[in-house]
């Protein structure tokens, strides 16, 4: 759900590249957040608690909050609101505190 | 290790404004944003400012930020990092960051912590799910990324922002079922709240959430009248179908930092929580941390610059930097100060400071 015309607003051009969010291939605008590019394809869940595994969506969008931890590219509690997308990134819902090693 | 003057962290208007200040009096400044680009709030405010003319009022908040960093580029003696955050100031005078993957650590003379301040949230029955977020989570994605947070909204909390971000979500083409406000008056400034009316989206005063409902993302909020006592009265409930809840119910600063450093703070619930002591020039109880801007006590984005102005100049003061206009340019500030808080709208901001303010400055 991209916007399509704003009254005061432009966006800039940024060029499209895909990206693999569990294992389905997504497209995504290189450098916006990971965020943006998931709400943009639809996707609200991100993440599962670690007692209860209740889903978690974005809430901060400014690194703050660790609603949105998930897995990119095998790195647990990565900050998606904050972490630029690039071609070819893996991400996946991660499920409690994720593993290290 | 990274030697500098002066270590601002956060790239807000404070954090920028002191980074301007600080930089101009000759400091070498090294500026620390954990984001990805520079502004902090403002970049998402496309809303034209209230305020003073000197701060820019009646300009839109993302063109505020350009100027402030179009003045910033000009400094030669200024370098930024982006995508860095500050983690800890330690007792031999380390600031340690993570900046991308890599972890380094930098030893400042003087530190200005410009953190600003983080989203609260609510108490109701499911109110983690994917749908509910904070005002500027809303504000980021739509107006920094051209994304839209969910098809239709339930907006909680009538003040300003609560007010403002109802409108932003109308332009960017999101239908608002409703604004809700548990007080039983509208906080907002009368033209936003006027603004928001005409365009057919009720205010509702009186009203809270009962609980937020959906499986694996919002699918509805039930709402309920509240009585003179605040509490919920039966048999009021009323429903939204809605697959996003913004909520609006203020900030508290983000003031980690400044506990781990070990300055003296204070809960100050007229300036959104714990706040640290400070002295007229923003210094802190630790001889060598300043502070400017929301994380000082939450307020607007004038008097963050103003903050982050004389923050700046104060902490290049006390590095022996010099400048033939120092002494007007600090006089200049505190009078701005001083001036944006007399309005009676700041008297809760002005009751708060009090709680906080250390004797005398420089
Ligand atoms: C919807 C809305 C409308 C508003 N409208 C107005 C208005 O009309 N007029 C007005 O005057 N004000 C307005 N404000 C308020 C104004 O935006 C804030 O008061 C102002 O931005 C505070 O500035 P700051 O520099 O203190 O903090 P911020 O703008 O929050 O900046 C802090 C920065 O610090 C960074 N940071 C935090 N922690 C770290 C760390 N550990 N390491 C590195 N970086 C870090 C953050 O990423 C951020 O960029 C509005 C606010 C909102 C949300």
């Amino acid at each position: 759900m991209r916007i399509a015309n704003h009254p005061i607003l432009e966006f800039p051009q940024r060029e499209t590249v895909k990206f693999v969010f569990d294992g389905k291939e997504v497209t995504g605008l290189a450098g916006e957040p990971i965020a943006a590019a998931l709400h943009a394809a639809g996707v609200r869940s991100l993440h599962h608690s670690s007692r209860f595994h209740r889903p978690r969506g974005l809430f901060c969008a400014i690194g703050n909050c660790s609603s949105c931890l998930m897995t990119v590219d095998g790195v647990p509690n990565v900050r998606i609101c904050v972490e630029p997308l690039r071609a070819g990134m893996q991400v996946e819902t991660q499920e409690g505190k994720g593993k290290l090693v | 290790m990274r030697q500098t003057d002066i270590a601002i962290v956060g790239a807000g208007p404070a954090g920028l404004m002191a980074a301007i200040q600080a930089a101009e009096m000759g400091a070498q400044v090294l500026l620390l944003e954990r984001a990805n680009e520079l502004g902090g709030q403002l970049i998402k405010q496309t809303h034209k400012f209230f305020g003073s003319r000197e701060e820019y009022a009646g300009e839109r908040g993302f063109e505020i930020a350009h100027k402030l960093m179009d003045q910033l580029v000009q400094l030669s003696n200024v370098t930024v990092w982006k995508n860095a955050t500050a983690l800890g100031y330690y007792p031999d005078g380390v600031l340690s960051v993570k900046q991308g993957n890599s972890f380094c650590l930098v030893k400042p003379k003087k530190l200005i912590v410009a953190t600003g301040a983080s989203e609260k949230t609510l108490a109701f029955p499911n109110n983690d799910l994917p749908g509910i977020y904070g005002a500027g989570a809303v504000q980021t994605l739509m107006n920094v990324y051209g994304v839209k947070p969910a098809d239709r909204v339930l907006m909680v909390g009538a003040g300003n922002i609560g007010v403002i971000v109802a409108y932003q979500l109308l332009q960017a083409g999101v239908e608002v079922a409703a604004i809700i406000e548990a007080a039983p008056k509208i906080g907002a400034y009368w033209v936003h709240a006027s603004k928001i009316q005409r365009c057919g989206v009720p205010i509702l005063t009186g009203h809270t959430i009962k609980k937020a409902y959906g499986t694996d993302r919002l699918s509805g909020v039930t709402v309920c009248r509240l009585d003179e006592k605040w509490n919920q009265i039966p048999g009021t409930e009323q429903d939204f179908a809605v697959d996003g809840l913004c909520l609006a119910v203020g900030l508290s600063p983000l003031t980690e930092l400044l506990w781990q450093a070990g300055c003296k703070m204070e809960f100050v619930p007229e300036l959104g929580g714990y706040v640290p002591w400070r002295n007229a020039d923003l210094l802190t109880t630790h001889h060598n941390i300043y502070v400017a801007g929301d994380v000082a006590g939450v307020e607007e984005a004038s008097a963050a610059m103003v903050e982050g102005k004389l923050a700046g100049l104060a902490a290049a003061f006390a590095l022996r930097y010099q400048s033939e206009n120092f002494a007007a340019l600090y006089h200049e500030a505190k009078s701005q100060l001083n001036a944006l808080r007399s309005a009676p709208v700041s008297a809760k901001v002005c009751n708060g400071l009090c709680k906080v303010m250390l004797g005398e400055a420089v």
